[in-house]
C-alpha cells in the first residue's frame, strides 16, 4: 500500500470512529487526552473501530500495543509507523 | 385457538404500537419466531411468539396502538380446526397449550403475567377498529367499557360515552402516552424515569462491594487474544459476564423477580446487559443462557446483542427474560457503581474501571490493575449474607480465571 498522507490517515481514522460514534466531534477533542473516554467508546466500540481500521488500512493492532493508542495523536502516529515500517 | 397478545416489554410499558406484521393469515409460525415489530418507549422491538401453529387471523392492524395484554392475533394450534368449523370433540384441546418444553421456560412477562388491562380469562373484547382507534385517542381502556351492541360489542358511541363519564384522575398516575410524532428520546427517558423511580420507591436496596486485582484475568485475556485476529478477540466484559453467570448458579436467590409480594426465581441464567445508547438512553437486554456459552459463543452473543441494541432492533424476549442486570461503567472512567435495581429484578451487579492501584501481594506493595465490583440487592428477598456469598464467589472467579471455563 502506498504511504498515506497524514491528512488522509486522519480522515480514515475519523471515518472509522464516526462509524460507531456518529455524533463524535474529533476536532473538539482536547489534544493529548484519552479519546476513548471523551467519546464514550467502550471496549466493544473500540474493538469494532480496530476491526474497521484493519479493513481500511490492513493494519492489525495486537492487544499488547493498545497502550500506544490512548490519544488520537498516538493512534495516528502508531498507524503511520506501521504503514511505513 | 390461542391468542397472541401485546407483550409487556418492561416494568412500565402500558401499550405499544404494532408497526409491522411479518405474518399473514394461513402462515405457519414456530415457537420463537419473530412475527411482528412493535414500537415501544424503548424503540422498535422484534416480537417473538411462544406458541406455534397456523395464523388464523390478525386482530390488530399495522399502525394501531394497543394496551399490553390486548389480543394481536389468533393462532390455531396443530390439529385444531379453523374458526367456524366444528372441532371434533376428540381433537379439542383441553385448555391452553402449555409451553413446558422450552429450554427457557421463564415467565415471559413476570410483571404483567395476569394482563390486568385485559378482560376476564379467555374473554375477548368485541370492538371495531374505529372504536379501538377512538379509544386510543380518548385514552379509554376498552376493557373497562360495557358494550351496548350485539353480543356486547363496543361501539364508537360506547367509547365516547365512557370517555365523558370517565373519572378525572385514574387511581394510579398513568404514563402519558407518547403523542403522535413523539420524541423517541423523551419517551425512553420517561420509561427509565418510571422504572427507576419505582425501584427507589419500592425496593429496599442494600449495597456490597469488593476490590480485586484483575492482573490474572487480564493475563488470561491477553494470552487468549494473542492468538486471535482482531475480529475474533474477546473483550473483558465476556469474563465479567461469565463470572456473574457462574456465581448466580451458586446463589440463585439473586436471579429472578419480585412479583406479587414473593420472589420468583428465573429459570436459566439470562443476564441483562446495561447498554448506553448514543444520543442518550439505556437498554438492558438479556444475554440468554450466559452460563452455557464458551468464550467465543459468549463474545458472539454479546456482539450480536450490543449491535442490535444500538441499532434499535432488540427482541421481545431480550426485554423480558433477564433475571439480573450487569452494568459496566468502567469505560466511562468511574471507579465504582452503586446501582439501581431494574424492577422487578432483585439485584444488579456493577463494574467500575480497571485502574492501576497499590496492591499488597506476598507482603509487598505492588502496582496492580484493580477493579471494583458492586452488588445492589433487594433486601426483601435476600440479606447481606447471601449477597456477600455471591460477591465473594464472583471475585474468586475473576481472580482465578482458569476456573471460568474449566476444561
Amino acid at each position: 500500500m502506498a504511504p498515506l498522507s497524514r491528512d488522509t490517515l486522519r480522515d480514515t481514522v475519523t471515518d472509522a470512529i464516526l462509524a460507531v460514534a456518529p455524533e463524535a466531534d474529533l476536532d473538539a477533542l482536547p489534544p493529548g487526552r484519552p479519546w476513548r473516554e471523551q467519546l464514550e467508546i467502550d471496549s466493544f466500540d473500540f474493538l469494532n473501530i480496530l476491526v474497521d481500521l484493519e479493513k481500511r488500512l490492513g493494519v492489525s493492532v495486537p492487544e499488547s500495543d493498545y497502550h500506544e493508542l490512548e490519544t488520537l495523536q498516538g493512534l495516528l502516529d502508531y498507524l503511520e509507523r506501521r504503514l511505513t515500517g | 385457538m390461542s391468542e397472541f397478545r401485546m407483550p409487556s416489554l418492561g416494568a412500565d410499558m402500558e401499550s405499544g404500537t404494532l408497526v409491522e406484521w411479518n405474518i399473514r393469515p394461513g402462515d405457519r409460525v414456530e415457537r420463537g419466531q419473530i412475527v411482528c415489530v412493535v414500537e415501544t418507549q424503548k424503540g422498535a422491538i422484534d416480537v417473538e411468539i411462544w406458541e406455534g401453529g397456523t395464523v388464523e387471523r390478525l386482530v390488530v392492524e399495522e399502525g394501531q396502538q394497543v394496551p399490553v395484554g390486548e389480543v394481536l392475533a389468533v393462532i390455531r394450534a396443530e390439529g385444531e380446526k379453523a374458526e367456524g368449523e366444528d372441532a371434533a370433540p376428540e381433537t379439542a384441546p383441553a385448555g391452553r397449550p402449555t409451553p413446558t418444553t422450552s429450554p427457557t421456560p421463564a415467565p415471559r412477562a413476570p410483571e404483567r403475567a395476569a394482563t390486568p388491562a385485559a378482560t376476564a380469562a379467555g374473554e375477548r373484547l368485541r370492538l371495531s377498529p374505529a372504536a379501538r382507534k377512538r379509544a386510543g385517542e380518548l385514552g379509554v381502556d376498552p376493557a373497562t367499557v360495557t358494550g351496548s351492541g350485539p353480543g356486547g360489542t363496543i361501539s364508537l358511541a360506547d367509547i365516547e360515552k365512557a370517555a365523558e363519564t370517565a373519572p378525572e384522575a385514574p387511581a394510579e398516575p398513568r404514563l402519558a402516552r407518547p403523542a403522535a410524532g413523539h420524541d423517541a428520546h423523551a419517551a425512553m427517558r420517561q420509561a427509565i424515569a418510571a422504572a427507576m423511580a419505582r425501584s427507589k420507591r419500592e425496593i429496599p436496596h442494600y449495597y456490597l462491594g469488593h476490590t480485586l486485582s484483575v492482573e490474572p484475568a487480564l493475563a488470561w485475556l491477553a494470552a487468549c487474544n494473542a492468538e486471535r485476529s482482531v475480529a475474533e478477540r474477546l473483550i473483558f466484559p465476556v469474563l465479567q459476564l461469565r463470572a456473574v453467570a457462574m456465581a448466580l448458579q451458586e446463589v440463585p436467590a439473586l436471579n429472578g423477580w419480585f412479583v406479587d409480594g414473593a420472589f420468583r426465581p428465573a429459570e436459566g441464567v439470562h443476564l441483562g446487559v446495561a447498554t448506553a445508547l448514543r444520543g442518550g438512553g439505556l437498554v438492558a437486554p438479556a444475554l440468554h443462557d450466559a452460563d452455557r456459552l464458551d468464550p467465543d459463543a459468549m463474545m458472539a452473543a454479546l456482539r450480536d446483542l450490543l449491535t442490535r441494541a444500538r441499532k434499535d432492533r432488540l427482541r421481545s424476549s431480550e426485554l423480558t427474560d433477564a433475571g439480573l442486570t450487569v452494568t459496566n461503567l468502567g469505560d466511562l472512567g468511574v471507579d465504582s457503581v452503586q446501582g439501581v435495581i431494574y424492577p422487578p429484578q432483585v439485584a444488579l451487579v456493577g463494574f467500575g474501571r480497571i485502574a492501576e492501584r497499590p496492591w499488597v501481594r506476598d507482603g509487598q506493595v505492588v502496582a496492580a490493575r484493580c477493579l471494583q465490583v458492586s452488588l445492589a440487592a433487594d433486601h426483601r428477598v435476600t440479606d447481606g449474607a447471601i449477597g456477600a456469598r455471591f460477591l465473594t464467589r464472583l471475585t474468586d472467579l475473576l481472580t482465578e480465571p482458569d476456573r471460568l471455563w474449566p476444561p
